[in-house]
Order: C-alpha cells, then sequence, then structure tokens
C-alpha cells in the first residue's frame, strides 16, 4: 500500500524523466504440484510507462523487454568422464557453490543484439554470462569446458533455455510473454525478473517472486519420507507385500 | 495418463510404469530372478534420477518375489532351511555393501565399478548357463537318454567344515556354503540394486547341487527379504523410495508374477535356462558398449 502510494506521489516526477517505468506481472505467484503436474506455463506481462505519455516520443529508439525467470540456486558436482584404459570412467570433477536450477531467458530480439557482454554479465542475461561461482581454482579453460557442459546438460534436460522474440511488445507499451516451466523442476522461490533496456542501457528493472511447492497428498509423501523415514520404509516393504500376496490369492480363484 | 512422483519430483506416464513392471514381473516369475537387473537401467533410460530408481526397484522387487514365492510354496518348491542360512549371509553381506557403495560413492567411481561387476558377472554366468542349457537341449532333441545331470556339489563346497542336512534339498553340506553364497548376494543387492537372483540360481545349481526344482522358489524366498531389508535402508539413509513409483511398479509387476510362474510350470526348464542365458548375455553386451562408447552424456551433474 506504501509502495503504492509512493509510486502515485512520485509519478509525476517518474512521468517529468526521460525514463520509461515499468509496470511489470505474473500470471501465477504460486505454483502447486499435485498429482496430474506436468509443468506450468508462466504468463508474464506487463506495461511500460513512457515518460510524458502513453506513447513513445519521437525519434526514440523502441525499448527491448528481457524477462528471466530462475530457479532457487543449488550446489552441484559436475563429473566428466575421459577414456582411460579402453573404458570411459569419471576422471575430472568441478565443484559449483550456486548454479540456478532453472533458468529460462526470454526476450523481444535476441539478447546479444539487445545489450554487450558486460551488460550481460552484469544482470545475469543469457546462458553465457551465468555466474556459477566455480569452487575449485582450475585454470580457466577447463573451467570453461565444465561450464559448457553443465549448461549443455541443463539445456537439454529443459531446466536452462533461452527464448529470443518470445516477449510480445504491442503498441510499445503492452508487452508480454510465456514461460514455460517443465515438471521437473525443483520446488522452491523462484524468481521473475523484468528488465526494461534500450540503448543497450538497462532503463529499469523489477522483480516478482513465485513460489512452487508440492501440494495435498505430494507434499504429506515427501513430508513423511523425510521426516519419518523408518515409518515410511515400513510402508513401501508392506505395500509391495500386500500387493504382492493380493495378486497371488486373487489369481488362484481364476 | 502423466502422474507426478513426489519423490522423483517429476512427472511420468503410469501406463508405461505399469507396463515395465508387467514385463519384469513375467520374467521375475518365469526364472526366479528378482528382476532388478532390469528395471533399474530402464528406468534411469526413462529419466528417473538414479537413486530413486534404484530404491523404488528394490521395493518392486519384494513385491515381485512375495507373489512368487507363495506359487512355489504351494508347489513346495522352497527349501526354507537353505533359505534361512541364505538370508543370514545376505543380512550380512548388506551391511559390508553398504560400507563398499559409500566408498565408492565418495571417489566418483560407483557407476564405473557397477558397470564392470555387471558385464563380468552377467557375462561369465550367461555364458555358463547358455553351453550348459544347449548341450542339453541338443541331447534331448538327438534323442539320446538325457545324461543325468551330475547332482553334486563343488569339491570346495564339500571341503568345508561342519555339515547340516537340508533335507527339501536333499544335500548334506556345510551351512558355510550357503551363507558365504548368501554374503556375496547381500553385498552385491546394495552394490547394484539388484536381488541377486541371476547369481544366486546358477551358483545354486552348480555350486551346491540343489535340485532344480527348489532352486527357482528358495532363491526368490532370499531376494524377498534381503530386497525388503534394502527398501528400508534406502528409506532410512537415501530417502530415495518413491512410494508411488513403486506402486505403479508393483501393479504391473505382481500380475507379472503369477503369469510368469505358470508359463514356467509349463515350459522345459532346459529351454528356460537357455532363454535366460540369452537376457543376461544381452544386458552384459550391451553395459560393455555402455563403457567403451562414447558415452552419450561426458558429464554427469550431481546435488553436491
Amino acid at each position: 500500500m506504501r509502495k503504492l502510494l509512493g509510486l502515485a506521489l512520485a509519478a509525476p516526477l517518474l512521468l517529468g524523466q526521460a525514463k520509461p517505468v515499468l509496470v511489470p506481472d505474473v500470471s501465477q505467484r504460486e505454483i502447486e504440484i499435485a498429482y496430474s503436474f506436468t509443468g506450468a506455463d508462466l504468463l508474464l506481462f506487463g506495461a511500460i510507462l513512457h515518460a510524458g505519455g502513453s506513447e513513445r516520443r519521437a525519434g526514440e529508439p523502441p525499448a527491448d523487454i528481457v524477462v528471466v525467470v530462475k530457479g532457487p540456486t543449488e550446489s552441484v558436482l559436475v563429473r566428466e568422464k575421459q577414456k582411460v584404459a579402453g573404458i570411459w570412467v569419471n576422471a575430472d570433477r568441478t565443484r559449483y557453490r550456486s548454479a540456478p536450477s532453472f533458468y529460462a531467458i526470454a526476450s523481444s530480439r535476441p539478447i546479444r543484439k539487445i545489450v554487450d557482454a558486460r551488460t550481460r554479465a552484469i544482470y545475469e542475461l543469457g546462458l553465457d554470462s551465468l555466474q556459477l561461482s566455480p569452487a575449485s581454482g582450475a585454470v580457466p579453460a577447463v573451467q570453461a569446458r565444465f561450464d559448457a557442459g553443465l549448461v549443455d546438460l541443463k539445456k537439454r534436460s529443459g531446466l536452462y533455455y533461452e527464448a529470443p522474440r518470445a516477449v510480445e511488445i504491442t503498441d510499445d507499451v503492452l508487452y508480454r510473454a510465456r514461460v514455460n516451466i517443465p515438471a521437473r523442476v525443483p520446488v522452491g522461490k523462484f524468481t521473475a525478473e523484468t528488465f526494461l533496456i534500450r540503448d543497450g542501457r538497462v532503463l529499469a528493472a523489477a522483480v516478482r517472486d513465485i513460489d512452487i511447492r508440492k501440494s495435498g497428498f505430494e507434499r504429506w509423501i515427501a513430508r513423511a519420507a523425510e521426516r519419518s523415514s523408518f515409518l515410511y520404509g515400513l510402508a513401501a516393504v508392506a505395500l509391495s507385500v500386500l500387493l504382492g500376496w493380493a495378486a497371488g490369492a486373487i489369481w488362484r480363484r481364476f | 495418463m502423466d502422474l507426478y512422483l513426489p519423490i522423483a519430483s517429476l512427472s511420468v506416464n503410469a501406463l508405461v510404469i505399469v507396463l515395465l513392471g508387467l514385463g519384469v514381473g513375467l520374467l521375475s516369475g518365469m526364472f526366479g530372478v528378482g528382476g532388478g537387473f532390469l528395471t533399474t537401467p530402464l528406468l534411469i533410460v526413462y529419466g528417473i534420477p538414479p537413486t530413486v530408481a534404484a530404491a523404488s526397484s528394490a521395493s518392486q522387487v519384494t513385491g515381485a518375489s512375495v507373489s512368487g514365492v507363495f506359487a512355489h510354496l504351494r508347489r513346495d518348491g522352497v527349501d526354507l532351511h537353505m533359505g534361512a542360512v541364505l538370508i543370514a549371509g545376505g543380512v550380512l553381506g548388506s551391511v559390508v555393501g553398504a560400507v563398499l557403495f559409500r566408498l565408492l560413492q565418495s571417489t566418483g567411481q560407483i557407476d564405473t565399478v557397477i558397470a564392470i561387476l555387471y558385464v563380468v558377472m552377467l557375462g561369465a554366468i550367461g555364458g555358463l548357463m547358455l553351453s550348459e542349457s544347449w548341450s542339453a537341449i541338443r541331447a534331448s532333441r538327438s534323442g539320446a537318454p538325457p545324461r543325468a545331470r551330475r547332482r553334486r556339489h563343488h569339491p570346495m563346497v564339500a571341503a568345508l567344515p561342519l555339515r547340516w542336512r537340508f533335507y527339501r534339498s536333499g544335500l548334506y553340506i556345510s551351512p558355510l556354503a550357503p551363507l558365504l553364497l548368501g554374503f556375496a548376494t547381500g553385498i552385491l543387492t546394495v552394490l547394484l540394486g539388484v536381488g541377486g537372483g541371476f547369481i544366486l540360481i546358477p551358483a545354486m545349481l552348480y555350486l551346491l547341487g540343489m535340485p532344480a526344482r527348489v532352486v527357482v522358489g528358495t532363491s526368490l524366498f532370499q531376494i524377498l527379504f534381503v530386497s525388503a531389508a534394502a527398501t528400508m535402508m534406502h528409506a532410512l539413509t537415501t530417502k530415495a523410495v518413491d512410494i508411488v513409483l513403486a506402486a505403479l511398479l508393483l501393479l504391473g509387476s505382481v500380475v507379472g508374477a503369477q503369469l510368469g510362474a505358470r508359463f514356467a510350470q509349463q515350459a522345459k526348464p532346459e529351454y528356460l535356462r537357455l532363454a535366460l542365458a540369452v537376457m543376461v548375455l544381452l544386458v552384459a553386451v550391451r553395459i560393455f558398449l555402455g563403457l567403451v562408447w562414447r558415452p552419450d552424456e561426458i558429464f554427469t551433474v550431481e546435488l553436491a
């Protein structure tokens, strides 16, 4: 409420400036994972408030919108296989302290055409600009090989992707983008960042949190496995013995 | 029909998993193998994380062997005495296996060790069974009176001290032999995530010299208890048992196991052994190729 009030008070000032303002939103603040969850389509939309009115001023180049959806970061160990004595074995490894578990970037134009490498690195825009924070002090060439390996693996499992031109901008004012969240994402706090970029400079940025969690039966099972693992194990064994016995008993009647 | 697995954290086609269970259950009922050596790799190919696959297929093995054990008990095909000794060895072996597993896991070589173990063991056992069953089939085809199988245990078994009578098997041997056998399969159960039937059955036939009619039932009996222990261990340590995945696999496999037990009664045992030998060898070849061919994934990611 206070934020809104502040925005309202600041509105004349903001409008007076040359910088446009971003008003973003997401279709879902919470995603509940239930038994039929096969992934979710997240709609990210909003408006660009241009200085001095809803129209962009003549002579001004059109602005670009970039949307980044990130999953909770996780610490991972990446191993690399090499051929040793005729067979492929895990030979080398690198630890990353904070690789995002999910990363999707949607933009109105290919990201490399919108901003330069430095800006991409600052805002983590694009798969080649992720801050993975490797924990081992390997030589840069080896490090780059591991980075590429990790990103490639995540990309092919659908957990990392770039969607250039996935953001639609209508009349330079309204924008919308669809980001698919696959079923195999981990649960946790996700963030949806929206960037308004013109002339290679980030003019405005906004973040929205998205909470992805298991619900109902799925949540109950996951909790039981974690908290009362002995009972859970007993239940699993009992279930298998019971089903096996029941099948035998039923079968014998026919 | 898509279903979300709460522990594996991904959604699968329920029908595919049930059919997979059915196929594996069929084999387990027919041959007395738990089927873990097929379920675990197939689940991993389908995209289930390896730990969840191994942990959940252990409970599927339990279910498939329960119905098999009941079926064989009615046919008087279980040597409970021998089974008890095997289980005792199996429980001891699984403890040692768990220690080995952790050691290999920390060095990152567990996958390679598993693959090499599979190739060596499946190759050796498959080859042995293939040649044995082939000569048995040729003997029966040529009309010659089937050479009486030497129902004798291996000389090494005879050399062991202390002897017990195993009436159902008609054996008078040292209990140390089945105890050691159970111990070895216990280690393998934890390391490879399999019931160990494909090791137990040939060893019972060719090392202990047990009669074929009790071999399948007794091995299922041992697998039942050792796989239940493995499920418990996974639930307590890795917490990777997905009860929904296990239930889907079980639905298929318990039905398959019943069907398989019926087939086994009708089929000729030497043909069954030939079929099992071919299957075991195929799996061995596939894993061997996986070791020497350039793998699809050079990099692997694990949470640390």
